[in-house]
């Protein structure tokens, strides 16, 4: 149990980690942080490898962006395999929707009760 | 061939226009930094009582001007122009206050120069003869600032150690041709678009900077004057980043600033536990420090003779977002003490 | 002149500090992972979920925490320190999409929290969806 949990915080801790080396070596702006690991996530998935990553890590591997991009993967795969051509389009989204919905519906919510404040941050 | 000119980019104002009265409104984040007593008005709530943050910048923006005004003892119809802008799409801040106060309006974009821009042309307003008193008024707010040029205010995103804080405030300053006055202005430089090639948006000292020296060079060069004929050489909002880029080339150039007559408003409008990188920037926070600030040490004595140099990087978010560099400009007033 | 000005600038523009902004995201990156970790244990033990749709609901009660934090204006002072910690999680995603819906809410429920809310996340969706389809019809055509 404890195990399980040391190899989630060492496999999310290190996607972060690279993240935030990128985001401060290169300049890449942290919107085209997530689209990279996103499509890298599919990328990786298609490719064999982000599969036993999520076996071996579980939510250290799919809570960061790149296991979305592995469930919209995996799911365009096992859809095609299931519906054929069809499955390529109905595939990714289908399992990749609750959180998609999740995220739309919560930032609806969010809106509907919620007003931005300005910032005070001090050292 | 004009003859109110010296060099090749200074106007002399020969009726040396006067300030007659200035007022500030700024937020309470610049309410607690060091010149937080010397504001007219320190707003606590960011909204100003209204329903969105750009309606809170027009109030702001009105308010300085009103409190000018009344400061003035001068009415609101006797005002013969008002001269300014703001930082929001299309200076609607600047636009909605103008509708307000019924004032003849030229709406002005510097960027956050614009302070500088707006009593550089009242006093060509009032040195010519074609109107007495103008207004002049620039402001902006962080709020409005963030999510037009950069995130939405929720959104979580660590800033860059160059990035500069938006001031929210505004400032106003009543320029007429007689009558008691905290300074007069003698001497104009107009700035050049500099471009050196900055493409960072969080960086905008950089961008500024060397607008800045540019403006100051040709300043010395045009006006026969040196950084010590200055107690103050104030500059806009050139931050932690542009102030040492600026001290640096002007070393280079021959007219080397000190640190102890050089005052940028930026690095002095908030106090030091603020976190806010590289200083504060914006069109509020030159025209509400000088309402505060430079105009009031004039009046009492404590300087004789200051540049006022606001400054300006030159971007909106589509031309960043094509890959455009940031142009600076920097215009700069000479100010001396009324007598 | 523009090339000994961009020296001067590199030289006087302060740097982020590197080794501390890696330790800070690798620190707060982990504990969200192992936080949803636990909802998804959770998840299975009490809502009898399998072992997959517990990790799906583990991203949804993340994204749930993510728009509550960010409402009650939270979420960016943990994003402040904790950088691409909160960006490449679940909850980046979700904090770009809660915190333009909130932003531009006085454009109105159409034009301003409807259409903005996509603002930030719009491209993960582009970029993400369309490479999953050019999976799958590779997959397709070319079967591995």
């Amino acid at each position: 149990m404890l195990y399980q949990y040391l190899k989630v915080f060492f496999v999310g801790g290190a996607l972060c980690m690279i993240g935030e080396a990128l985001i401060l070596k290169t300049k890449l702006t942290t919107a085209r942080i997530l689209v990279i690991y996103i499509t890298a996530g599919v990328i990786l998935s298609a490719a064999g490898v982000y599969g036993p990553l999520a076996r071996f890590a579980s939510a250290g591997a799919t809570v960061p962006l790149t296991g979305f991009g592995h469930a919209l993967a995996q799911g365009a795969i096992s859809a095609v395999q299931e519906n054929g051509l069809l499955g390529a389009f109905t595939g990714g989204l289908s399992a990749a929707s609750g959180g998609l919905a999740a995220a739309v519906f919560f930032g609806f919510l969010a809106a509907l009760f919620f007003r931005p404040k300005p910032k005070d941050y001090q050292k | 061939m004009p003859h109110h000119r010296i060099g090749a980019h200074t106007l002399i104002f020969p009726n040396r226009p006067r300030i007659l009265a200035s007022a500030s409104v700024v937020g309470p984040k610049e309410g607690r930094g060091p010149w937080g007593e010397s504001f007219d008005l320190v707003i606590n709530d960011p909204l100003f009582g209204q329903k969105s943050y750009e309606q809170a910048e027009k109030a702001m923006y009105r308010e300085a001007c009103e409190r000018c005004m009344k400061k003035a003892s001068v009415a609101r119809d006797e005002v013969q122009a008002l001269l300014g802008g703001d930082l929001m799409n299309q200076i609607m801040a600047s636009s909605l206050a103008a509708r307000a106060l019924e004032i003849p309006f030229l709406g002005l974009y510097g960027a956050c120069s614009t302070m500088a821009e707006a009593l550089l042309l009242g006093s060509i307003l009032i040195d010519g003869g074609y109107a007495s008193p103008v207004l002049c008024a620039a402001g902006s707010h962080y709020c409005t600032a963030e999510r037009q040029y950069r995130f939405p205010l929720e959104y979580g995103n660590q800033r860059s150690m160059a990035a500069q804080w938006t001031v929210t405030g505004a400032g106003a300053c009543l320029v007429g041709e007689a009558g008691p006055c905290l300074a007069r202005v003698s001497y104009a430089t107009i700035g050049q678009a500099v471009d050196m090639e900055i493409s960072d948006v969080s960086n905008m000292g950089a961008a500024m900077a060397g607008a800045a020296a540019d403006t100051l060079k040709r300043h010395f060069l045009d006006t026969g004057s040196t950084p010590k004929s200055y107690d103050r050489i104030v500059t806009g909002d050139l931050g932690q980043v542009g102030t040492d880029i600026l001290m640096a080339l002007m070393a280079d150039s021959g007219y080397p600033l000190s640190r102890e007559n050089h005052m940028d408003c930026g690095l002095s409008m908030y106090d030091q536990k603020e976190d806010v990188h590289a200083g504060g920037s914006g069109c509020g926070c030159s025209a509400s420090l000088l309402s505060a600030c430079i105009l009031p040490r004039l009046h009492s004595g404590d300087w004789k003779r200051v540049l006022f140099m606001a400054t300006g990087a030159l971007l909106s978010p589509t031309t960043s977002q094509q890959g455009e560099s940031i142009p600076g400009i920097a215009h700069a007033l000479t100010l001396e003490r009324g007598e | 002149m523009i090339k000994r000005y961009a020296a001067l600038v590199a030289k006087l523009t302060p740097k982020s500090k590197l080794g501390q902004g890696c330790l800070r995201a690798y620190a707060v990156g982990g504990g969200i992972c192992v936080f949803g970790q636990m909802i998804a244990d959770c998840g299975e033990r009490f809502l009898s979920l399998s072992s997959a749709s517990s990790l799906t609901f583990a991203s949804i009660v993340l994204i749930f925490f993510t728009a509550l934090l960010t409402g009650v204006g939270v979420f960016d002072r943990i994003a402040r320190f904790g950088g691409a910690g909160t960006v490449v999680p679940i909850t980046g995603f979700a904090n770009a999409m809660v915190s333009p819906a909130m932003e531009f809410k006085p454009e109105g429920w159409v034009f301003g929290t409807g259409a903005r809310l996509f603002t930030i996340a719009g491209p993960v969706l582009v970029y993400g969806i369309s490479a999953s389809v050019l999976v799958g019809l590779l997959y397709y055509f070319f079967p591995w």
